[in-house]
């Protein structure tokens, strides 16, 4: 993964501004993304899992620019991203499409399938007619729908089916990257297996990356090649899928993986209860998030620590934070790293 | 069998179908199960498959005037419930019959304190005094381990989490006691950390409390976490009912299968090909009267013919007996 990554992101900030009072002056700020680093390589599939109101969301969208960053860099095959106009920013999408959970939202109502798919082409002044009417009904193709869907309109469609136009969109223009925000949590299983299927074929087909974003871990892990953990604004924990569920090591992981009800009654697992909910973004703690929600003794000696992710193993990345860690590990990354952070990613 | 197990609840060829602009619509459809003292019972299915209907047909809590129960009996403690008289059904629902629905903010009343809404139930089914009323709802929350109850029933319903929600909107179901539970997807709004800490809640009152369950949801880790036993539907009927156990290491109808297959798990290998099931749930506005799962793998043959019987394949384990679907 040492070669040039497609998608790098370095201590990228999302703030929402929180304004009150008669002035509407503003009073604090939602901190929803809080300093995330991550890279995703060409053709791999990065999993985003963590709870509902973790920034999540937002950190998808703000990868591919639908949300401006606070701060922070965005660089996408080496170009900085972060701070390009929408103009400029144009061409460049073409390169990052994005999947929304909800297909029925996502999708114009008015129009037809077929100008749906046909407007990436159209904004970007690709193809003469015949050509575009000739590559939607290939896209249809390519994601299982008839052809004789195009002349249709999306409510006509099933949730699957409706996502199955989403992806046709995404595809339209050949990306390279594709950010997936919850795109199949909507659906019913028997058709959520249809649509992962469908992403990891079209990803050896086309060679494509992914920012999958989901909460259910068992989906997460299916189609990942590495995850990161979520929680509170900051990443926690990265490793391969393989890695991340077999030896987690921060104790929001561990807890989160024990909470995924098995469907096997032979193999009910003994589960981590986390007590209380997530603390809210408006006034996050000053220290270790999760280790304030524990209640954690050491929790004080977090305030002011650098919780950043450090190497805990090869392609396994762990933040620094004594709340989270077993003592073993906690000691391992001190006297490994005595101090410094590692911000290049393995 | 050693001893007698007594069903709490007996649910027999139940049919309720709605009124529509296309006609009637058989979302229930002779559907019969049984809920046994003191256990859980599961009933799994897609979106559509009928079985929030199901449950709402046997507290009568269907949309009016377009929901009708048409024929079957629904047998609590001897009383049918679908003959029941509307004052009788009244003092059911909310009395020995508690129901939890998915989306706690839509089961609580945004205008009124959370203690005022717990107080109502036993002001209106114990017939007692304000204070009393009062003091027992604070000994509900307690009862849900809600934090500082004293306070919490000061508050209003968008001043509590999700969790703590679904903990208000439990305390409310529990609150007289109730033999039997109906808990409409209880957890499906709530984050998985959270889920797991309701189930385990309704797991330590259900002993403590020794009530019955019925839990609906479309989530097979769920019903194989909590559940004796599990009712699978299909296209408004039960295909399969069985045992948790046995069910899922034995499962006989081709949908059960299907659907055990389809999901992801933490032990299957990362980006393989999960097996499906082609198309997608009938709507319930093409009703045939043979194997409506056949109607879904397109094969005319169980279309046209019969309907399926019903039959205990195996003691506890029921199947309908398609001769496509049903694969011993």
């Amino acid at each position: 993964m040492s070669a040039s990554p497609l998608l790098s992101v370095s201590q990228l900030r999302v703030h929402f501004p929180v304004r009150g009072g008669v002035m509407l002056r503003q009073t604090g700020a939602v901190r929803a993304v809080d300093g995330v680093t991550l890279d995703i390589g060409p053709g791999e599939t990065l999993g985003l899992v963590g709870e509902s109101g973790c920034g999540k969301s937002t950190l998808g969208k703000a990868v591919v620019r639908l949300l401006k960053p606070t701060s922070g860099s965005i660089h996408f095959r080496d170009i900085d991203i972060t701070r390009v106009d929408q103009r400029s920013l144009r061409p460049l999408r073409r390169d990052f499409q994005m999947i929304f959970q909800d297909p029925a939202e996502s999708l114009d109502p008015r129009m037809s399938v077929r100008s749906i798919i046909e407007e990436p082409f159209i904004i970007h002044g690709l193809g003469t007619r015949a050509e575009r009417v000739q590559w939607v009904d290939g896209l249809l193709d390519r994601v299982g729908l008839p052809a004789s869907a195009a002349e249709r309109y999306s409510f006509e469609f099933s949730g699957g089916q409706r996502q199955r136009i989403g992806i046709a969109r995404a595809l339209a223009l050949k990306p390279k990257l594709i950010v997936c925000d919850e795109p199949v949590s909507a659906l019913d299983v028997s058709i959520q297996s249809q649509i992962l299927n469908l992403l990891v074929e079209l990803q050896q087909d086309f060679g494509l990356s992914y920012l999958f974003i989901a909460h259910d871990l068992s989906v997460v892990k299916h189609i990942s090649d590495r995850v990161a953990v979520m929680y509170l604004g900051k990443i926690v924990e990265v490793a391969t899928a393989e890695m991340i569920y077999r030896d987690p090591r921060h104790a929001y992981t561990k807890a989160l993986l024990s909470a995924i009800p098995s469907p096997d009654p032979q193999a009910r697992r003994a589960k981590i209860l986390l007590e209380g909910d997530v603390p809210s973004p408006l006034d996050p703690p000053p220290g270790s998030a999760f280790g304030h929600r524990m209640g954690h003794p050491r929790y004080p000696e977090t305030i002011g620590l650098d919780l950043a992710l450090r190497k805990i193993a090869p392609g396994h990345q762990v933040a620094a934070d004594p709340c989270c860690l077993t003592r073993e590990d906690w000691e391992k990354l001190r006297t490994a790293h005595a101090g410094e952070a590692v911000d290049e990613m393995i | 069998m050693t001893g007698v197990t007594h069903n709490i609840l007996e649910v027999d060829k139940l049919i309720t179908s709605f009124e529509t602009d296309r006609g009637l619509l058989r979302a229930v459809d002779q559907v019969s199960f049984v809920v046994p003292e003191g256990k859980t019972v599961g009933i799994v299915g897609e979106s559509g498959c009928g079985k929030s209907v199901t449950a709402m047909s046997i507290v009568r809590l269907l949309p009016q005037p377009a929901g009708k129960i048409l024929g079957g009996r629904v047998m609590f403690k001897g009383r049918d419930l679908v003959h029941a008289s509307d004052a009788e059904i009244r003092r059911i629902r909310g009395g020995e019959i508690g129901v939890i629905f998915q989306e706690p903010m839509s089961a609580l009343n945004p205008v009124h304190r959370i203690g005022r809404q717990v107080a109502e139930v036993f002001r209106i089914h114990r017939k007692i005094t304000k204070k009393d009323a009062w003091d027992a709802a604070t000994e509900m929350l307690k009862l849900v381990r809600i934090p500082a109850p004293e306070m919490r029933m000061m508050d209003y319903p968008h001043h509590l989490s999700g969790g703590m929600r679904q903990r208000i909107v439990i305390a409310l179901a529990l609150a007289c006691r109730p033999s039997l539970v109906i808990a409409d997807e209880p957890t499906t709004a709530l984050d998985v950390t959270v889920q797991a800490q309701i189930l385990d809640l309704m797991a330590r009152l259900q002993s403590e409390m020794k009530m019955s369950i019925i839990l609906i949801t479309h989530d097979l880790g769920v019903i194989a976490e909590t559940c004796d036993e599990v009712v699978v539907m299909y296209g408004g009927r039960v295909v399969e009912r069985a045992g948790a156990e046995e069910l899922f290491a034995h499962p006989l109808h081709a949908y059960t299968r299907g659907l055990l297959h389809s999901i992801p798990t933490l032990e299957k290998p990362p980006k393989s090909i999960l097996s499906t099931i082609p198309g997608m749930v009938a709507s319930l506005a093409d009703h045939v009267h043979g194997c409506r799962f056949c109607q879904r793998m397109g094969r005319s043959s169980g279309i046209t013919r019969d309907r399926p019987g019903f039959a205990e394949v195996s003691p506890g384990h029921w199947v309908e007996t398609c001769p496509e679907c049903y694969q011993p």
